[in-house]
């Protein structure tokens, strides 16, 4: 293994017990910064703070002033659910005991622990916490960039894109088509291109009834497929094609100007091209120098502590740790596990086994919603599946708006289990 | 903390394995029906033409879906459970009946349950008579008996320890919230230790339905599950 210059100092400091040492002994209270108010942040400082009770002092670098949830952002998408009630503010949070500055973390120096701040401010630090979610990777999408996104928005990370694209399918022409460009994997949430496509095909039976839905995938397979392509039968009959590999969906460039899609050199004219490109961890990780070749952050199994910097860790899509889907579900779980094992370092609290699981709830129609999930658990290498379970294909009515129905109590819960 | 003596007879509730057996071994129907009268008959009625009273009609109980009766007023925990996909089959009602809210937190049964195994046993011989192929009883599904291995007494005496319980509950609360409101998801906070230890005994015994609760309880130690009861108990 060839080490590089960051992982020659934290060893060499681990071995001097340096920057190890328990910060208790200075003077003040320890210091976590954690960057990023999501599902894996915005819990981990709440945690931290609560479950420290005052003995540590915690702060939150986020961005923007209010998150606004990708998950549920399809059934925005779809017409059954307010923007707003995707919306969460950090009042709560400093409520609590969290420090909430928001501003962008533009520097991360892990020789000095120290963060610094768009606006300038430098944020001192025992342990660090990154949980920035992800970023998009340049040209996986030829044809495509970031500044084309105001012509083919990418809608996955949720806010004005989500709005900006529902605006573009609404004002589709009758008969139009809609294309969506799927991510490779690992992305976050793997269910949800799909769910979107259900979600615009929702949408458009009801306005746009003989409109058009194609999805060009790279993959030969996808998440909850066979209870995808159900439910696309049973609601959206003829509306939905999936074009895998086979069909040219691997081969897949985009002309924003023109607002075409070219499928094996072939271009084809859309009226609205939702472009979902591959994704890496969120920047600021690989600034922090906490991601490897991969462009994923890599952490040990146990504690999600970076296996780059004994002082930092990494939370939920940013982060490789094995079997867990990006979900905001994981990076929930994540979270708590890692304020554990961080306050166990800097308290000395009890500390005890990790243990991970997920849910992801998808709705294929109104009142028609599926889930799949598993539990994890930590071994040598990887966080590793240990049990799983899916929803059936065929199941009746009343389960599945059941399923519907715990699919909001969750998101209640994991709203206020993130936000307070 | 308020667990200390269990009666042994509540291990029934959480059997696993349905195999069937003899006839004679669910109980004595004659035995049943006076038990009927007694304890079921003020709220329930049986037999031809009966009709739903303070409670649901009980004529072809067994095979039924959970709150599943047409124009019966169910409690919402019920319906749950029903589309959750609970059945009544030996075992489950035998689960229901020694302990209404350990199987069905937010049951409207106000019963305080039947403790005694062999009457509970005796009734249920009593209402199979009144399900729709009591050929089928009890050698086949849905009526098959569980053999119903004693759940150890160490289990239900186990001292949860809260501040454990404090740290697990970490997992639960992604969905059930803290604060006890419920919206599609129950609540599970301030809820009596003993109820909350067979609820997941049940769970991990695959008793009551719902993939995600059995996969969650089937990984939980009984001191796990102990800690998560003691914790939860303390929530109002
Ligand atoms: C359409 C869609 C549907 C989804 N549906 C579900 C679902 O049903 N269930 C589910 O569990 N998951 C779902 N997900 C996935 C889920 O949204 C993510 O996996 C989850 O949000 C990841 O959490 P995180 O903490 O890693 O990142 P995020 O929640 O994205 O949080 C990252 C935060 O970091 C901030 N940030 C980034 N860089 C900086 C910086 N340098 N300085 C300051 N702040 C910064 C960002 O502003 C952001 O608020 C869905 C995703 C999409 C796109």
């Amino acid at each position: 293994m060839i080490l590089t210059r960051r992982e020659l100092i934290a060893g060499s400091a681990a071995a001097t017990g340096l920057l190890y040492a328990p910060a208790v002994l200075g003077q003040g209270k320890p210091k976590v910064v954690v960057i990023g108010g999501g599902a894996g942040g915005g819990t981990a400082a709440r945690y931290l703070a609560k479950d420290s009770q005052g003995a540590l002092d915690v702060t939150l670098v986020e961005a923007d002033p209010v998150y606004t949830t990708c998950f549920f952002s399809n059934l925005h998408i779809g017409g059954l659910r307010d923007f707003d009630s995707l919306r969460h503010g950090y009042d709560k949070m400093a409520a609590g005991g969290v420090t909430v500055v928001n501003d962008r973390a533009t520097a991360v120096d892990r020789e000095a622990r120290t963060v610094t701040l768009a606006g300038g401010q430098v944020l001192a630090y025992d342990r660090l916490v990154l949980s920035p979610g992800i970023d998009f990777v340049e040209d996986s999408v030829p044809g495509w960039s970031l500044d084309a996104a105001e012509i083919m928005p990418h809608a996955y990370k949720a806010g004005p894109q989500t709005e900006l694209l529902k605006r573009m399918i609404q004002a589709m022409p009758q008969g139009g088509t809609f294309a969506m460009v799927a991510p490779p994997n690992p992305y976050r949430c793997p269910p949800g291109p799909y769910e979107r496509a259900s979600m615009v095909a929702h949408l458009l039976k009801q306005t746009n009834p003989t409109a058009k839905i194609i999805i060009l995938d790279a993959k030969e397979k996808f998440s909850k497929q066979a209870l995808f392509e159900e439910g696309w039968g049973k609601y959206y009959d003829g509306m939905i094609e999936w074009i895998n590999p086979e069909f040219g969906g691997a081969d897949v460039a985009v002309r924003p100007d023109s607002m075409e899609v070219v499928v094996e050199g072939v271009a084809q004219k859309v009226d609205c091209c939702n472009v979902i490109p591959a994704q890496t961890a969120g920047r600021i990780a690989a600034i922090a120098g906490l991601t490897d070749e991969s462009g994923w952050a890599p952490v040990h199994p146990d504690s999600m502590k970076s296996r780059i910097d004994g002082n930092a860790w990494v939370l939920g899509d940013s982060s490789a740790q094995g079997d867990m889907p990006k979900s905001a579900f994981s990076a929930n779980s994540q979270a708590k596990v890692a304020a554990m094992a961080i306050r166990a370092e800097l308290t000395g609290s009890r500390l005890f086994p990790a243990k991970y699981s997920n849910t992801c709830w998808s709705l294929l129609a109104p009142e028609d919603g599926v889930k799949l999930g598993a539990s994890y658990e930590p071994n040598d290498d990887r966080i590793a599946s240990v049990e799983s379970f899916i929803s059936d294909t065929g199941e009746d009515a009343a389960l599945r708006r059941r399923t519907y129905e715990e699919s909001l109590g969750w998101y209640a819960g994991i709203t206020a289990d993130i936000f307070g | 903390m308020r667990r200390c003596a269990i009666p042994a007879a509540l291990s029934i509730a959480v059997a696993s394995g349905a195999f069937p057996v003899a006839a004679s071994e669910i109980g004595d129907p004659l035995r049943g029906a006076e038990l009927f009268a007694e304890e079921c008959s003020a709220c329930h009625r049986i037999g031809p033409g009966a009709t739903d009273a303070t409670g649901p009609r009980l004529n072809g109980i067994f095979g039924r879906r959970a709150g599943s009766l047409a124009g019966f007023n169910y409690s919402r925990a019920m319906l749950r459970m029903g589309n959750d996909g609970l059945r009544w089959t030996l075992p489950t009602l035998d689960a229901y009946i020694e302990n209404p809210k350990a199987l069905v937190s937010g049951t409207r049964m106000a019963y305080r349950g039947l403790a005694d195994a062999q009457a509970r046993g005796d009734l249920m011989a009593y209402l199979r008579a009144y399900s729709d192929r009591p050929q089928d009883i009890p050698e086949a599904e849905p009526t098959a008996r569980a053999s119903a291995p004693v759940l150890p007494g160490w289990i239900l005496a186990l001292q949860g320890d809260p501040g454990f319980g404090e740290y697990l509950s970490a997992e639960c609360t992604t969905c059930h919230q803290r604060d006890g409101s419920d919206q599609g998801i129950p609540s599970i906070a301030g809820w009596p230790e003993q109820d909350f230890v067979v609820a997941m005994h049940a769970y991990r015994q695959k008793l009551r339905p719902h993939p995600v609760m059995q996969m969650m309880a089937g990984r939980l130690s009984e001191e796990e599950i102990a800690a998560l009861a003691a914790y939860f108990a303390t929530l109002e």
